[in-house]
């Protein structure tokens, strides 16, 4: 077993393209517990910053900080009673948010978090990976649909036509980005990894490429994504204070739940192609400006310094909390988690510097994957961070203004852009 | 069924009824008809028990129907068998985010019966508490208004500061929400020790705050096309639907009570009355805001010239008016609250009927939004500013 897990270890190619379905398998593993993991974190990161954005604490009881309420949410949802409305279409009722759930996370087949840290290397990466994020709006119709409500099926009307209209203007600011990848070689790809590495050989992301045509295209995209994850000011599909809950009015207990999971799923995901296809995926801030061995080992220091941050805050955390008994255990547990982080940071801190030398050892090969993922997640988690504040800050756009934007504003911009940038590719190359 | 012909055709809940009838002709595969919705008693953004049925072409509103009653409590029936002093506390559950301006109304409707007045002091205090719970009562109004739109952190802003108003209630009354804060012939209580410095601190620091809500929506891109020409009502419109408050003066009408027909000691400070253009929904929510500003701006005057002396005028134990009637009212947070009393010369009031301002203005909801879409009933019903406890009464 060693060799074999070792033989994908020592290759460059994700485990899709060698045909590795041991490791292929692991990844969608891995991926699956991370991306579950991270939805909860980021549950209780937006609960805590929209409620700081808001002048109130958030979460403070469960859990030192309310760092346990996503599980204690996740238990309590899990015990709920489940209902199924005596009206509704109960296959369909049934499966709508397991259509949701799986479109959201078959993307991440194909999301790249390192040249080799990937599920699988698909030549029709992003084209894949627009159908399919695009089939969870299925899941929302269906479940409006089929919960034969005035409010959910009024929901499931608004998103679906809040799709139809911005996918098209998602999908060209994407073809003026896959025009880029073109420039330098000739032929442009599809694949996610091929599209970073084409950022990587032009020595530069595509968000600054003929600026400000990149700039603009990932602007229409990262409007466009909120639209299509249903988040504020275009979260009209649930819009609480007019459709109490929009499409998953009926829904209760972990149905519910996995709605929401598939929710925040989607929003990581379109994250990601954003991040792929303008934010130079998962490389590092400059690596062919500062490339010496002295800046890649500088570079590879900052996932355990950025534990060391959240231990360090953490452990301040504990100091501040009140001496009164009654939080004793909240503080032994938050000094346990700080000690965990600062045990994280460490052991990343040795990984980077026993791997710093560029061969092909063990340490080598795990320092330069951490570090391919840790610049791939703290991009996505700025964008994500972006969501918990367009939320705070802006009302909801009304559903035809929405309509209005994404056909008369957005597909006029995104279509010229895409012509605009194949005209200045043809003349500078 | 074919013997039920149904001739109510603005009834919106019977024509859902007649859908059903059998005798229809067959009608073809792919039939479109109109969504009847019912919106409430128990929804988020109608502001408590409200239900509105609406009559809704896909998401175009063709018609409107409110059902109200669902906090019925008969206040006016328990008048009749209350003495007038003790009806007073009852008072401040009609409206009650603004009871003070409640209790302002019916002490001095039982005051005109009663032909006393009360001191001047005890007026500048009523002025003093009645526009800071105006403030609260704009307050309360913006952030639920803001949250129905869909922009959740005013409502964290405006209850912050609304806190400290009802912060200067407690201290005077001990009640922060319904005071029972003046009595009949005036004031019960003193001032308590510090009331002016804490009035005026507050009117230092809740200026800015004005300006942080405005900075949140104003000139917000969204903020301007949720509101701008949504909920149009002319001028008038507004007046021959008998609407008051900022509501009327959002239309262009410079009709305020504080200035039509001074009450308390309203004649003795300046100010003036904001009014918008358009009556759409972004002008009564800068009528609102001009308001809040200029409520400051009284309140700053009385404090500053609030007089010695008494607060309360001489007023027999038991209070028995003269046989008569009396329609007294004052210009509330959200309209005109008249109080009309009719007094057999007994110790209870023979009939007490209250024209509150929501359940007033809140028949020009079907005429605000007519063809425009469900969001926008929402926007509207926050606009114009209900209380339920004052609509059902």
């Amino acid at each position: 077993m060693p060799s074999f897990i070792m033989s994908y270890l020592g290759s460059t190619v994700t485990p899709g393209e060698a045909g590795n379905q041991f490791w292929a398998l692991m990844y969608v593993l891995i991926i699956f517990a991370g991306v579950s993991v991270a939805v909860m974190a980021m549950n209780w990161l937006e609960r805590k910053a929209l409620a700081h954005f808001q002048i109130r604490l958030g979460p403070m009881r469960v859990g030192p900080h309310g760092l346990l309420q996503p599980i204690a949410d996740a238990i309590k949802l899990m015990l709920k009673e489940d209902i199924i409305p005596a009206n509704a279409d109960q296959f369909v009722f049934w499966v709508a948010p397991l259509i949701g759930l799986l479109a959201a996370f078959t993307v991440y087949t194909v999301i790249p978090f390192g040249p080799s840290q990937a599920v699988s290397d698909m030549n029709i990466g992003i084209l894949f990976m627009l159908g399919v994020s695009s089939l969870g709006v299925l899941g929302i119709v269906v479940a409006g649909w089929a919960s034969n409500s005035h409010y959910p099926l009024i929901g499931a009307l608004r998103s679906g036509a809040q799709m139809v209209s911005y996918e098209v203007a998602m999908g060209l600011a994407v073809v003026s980005a896959i025009l880029m990848t073109s420039l330098k070689t000739g032929t442009g790809t599809l694949s996610m990894i091929g599209i970073v590495q084409s950022q990587q050989q032009q020595s530069v992301w595509f968000i600054f490429k003929f600026f400000p045509l990149g700039f603009i295209a990932f602007g229409i995209f990262a409007i466009a994504m909120i639209a299509e994850t249903n988040r504020a000011p275009f979260d009209m599909a649930e819009a609480e204070s007019e459709l109490t809950a929009g499409y998953h009015t009926e829904y209760s207990g972990l149905r519910w739940s996995l709605f929401m999971l598939a929710e925040y799923a989607t929003m990581i995901a379109v994250s990601s192609i954003a991040v792929t296809l303008w934010l130079g995926g998962w490389m590092r801030p400059f690596p062919n400006l500062l490339h010496a061995p002295m800046w890649d080992f500088i570079f590879s220091l900052f996932p355990g310094l950025t534990f060391l941050c959240l231990a360090t805050i953490a452990f301040i955390g504990t100091a501040r909390m009140p001496a009164h008994s009654f939080f004793r255990i909240q503080r032994i547990g938050l000094a346990v988690f700080a000690a965990l982080l600062g045990f994280l940071a460490l052991l990343l801190l040795v990984i980077a510097v026993a791997g710093r030398s560029a061969d092909a050892s063990l340490a080598a090969r795990f320092n330069e994957g951490i570090g391919y993922v840790y610049w791939f997640v703290l991009k996505v988690a700025v964008f994500m961070y972006l969501f918990i504040w367009y939320r705070a800050t802006w009302p909801r756009y009304r559903f035809d203004q929405l309509m209005r934007i994404g056909w008369k504003v957005m597909l006029p911009i995104s279509l010229g852009v895409l012509v605009v940038t194949a005209i200045v590719g043809v003349l500078v190359s | 069924m074919s013997s039920h012909t149904n001739d109510t055709t603005n009834d919106v809940s019977s024509r859902a009824l007649s859908n059903l009838d059998l005798e229809t002709p067959a009608k073809p595969y792919l039939d479109s008809n109109e969504l009847i919705i019912n919106m409430g008693p128990q929804h988020p953004a109608t502001h408590g028990v409200l239900r509105v049925i609406l009559k809704l072409d896909g998401e175009k509103v063709l018609g409107t129907e409110c059902v109200i009653g669902y906090l019925h409590r008969g206040v006016e029936k328990i008048a009749e068998n209350r003495t007038y002093a003790m009806f007073n506390p009852y008072i401040d559950r009609m409206d009650y985010v603004a009871a003070v301006s409640n209790g302002l109304g019916y002490c001095e409707a039982v005051e005109k019966l009663l032909n006393v007045e009360a001191p001047r002091r005890a007026k500048y205090i009523r002025v003093i508490l009645t526009e800071l719970n105006r403030i609260a009562s704009h307050q309360l109004w913006l952030g639920t208004h803001a949250l129905d739109i869909g922009a959740m952190t005013p409502l964290f802003y405006t209850f912050r500061d609304r806190e400290e108003i009802l912060k200067i209630f407690e201290k005077y009354c001990g009640a922060r929400l319904t005071t029972h804060a003046f009595r009949i012939g005036g004031c019960q209580y003193e001032t308590y020790a510090g009331f002016e410095k804490e009035v005026k601190h507050f009117l230092t620091y809740v200026a800015p705050k004005i300006d942080e809500y405005e900075a949140l929506l104003t000139t917000n891109r969204i903020w301007l096309e949720r509101t701008k020409n949504v909920g149009m009502i002319s001028a008038a419109d507004a007046i021959a639907l008998g609407v008051t408050g900022p509501v009327l003066r959002a239309s262009g009408v410079q009709w305020d009570l504080r200035k039509a027909q001074p009450y308390a000691a309203y004649s003795e400070f300046d100010f003036e009355i904001p009014t918008g253009e358009n009556g759409d929904t972004y002008d009564r929510y800068l009528v609102r805001m001009a308001e809040m500003r200029q409520s400051l701006r009284i309140i700053e005057q009385a404090v500053n010239r609030i007089p010695e002396g008494p607060i309360m005028a001489k007023v027999p134990k038991v209070i028995k008016p003269p046989v008569g009637e009396i329609y007294h009212s004052i210009e509330a947070p959200k309209g005109e609250l008249g109080y009309f009393i009719v007094s057999d010369g007994s110790t209870q009031p023979y009939r007490v009927r209250v024209r509150p301002p929501s359940f007033v203005n809140l028949q020009a909801l079907d005429r605000m939004v007519r063809g425009l879409l469900v969001a926008d009933v929402i926007a509207v019903i926050g606009t114009i500013d209900i209380v339920l406890g004052e609509v059902d009464r």
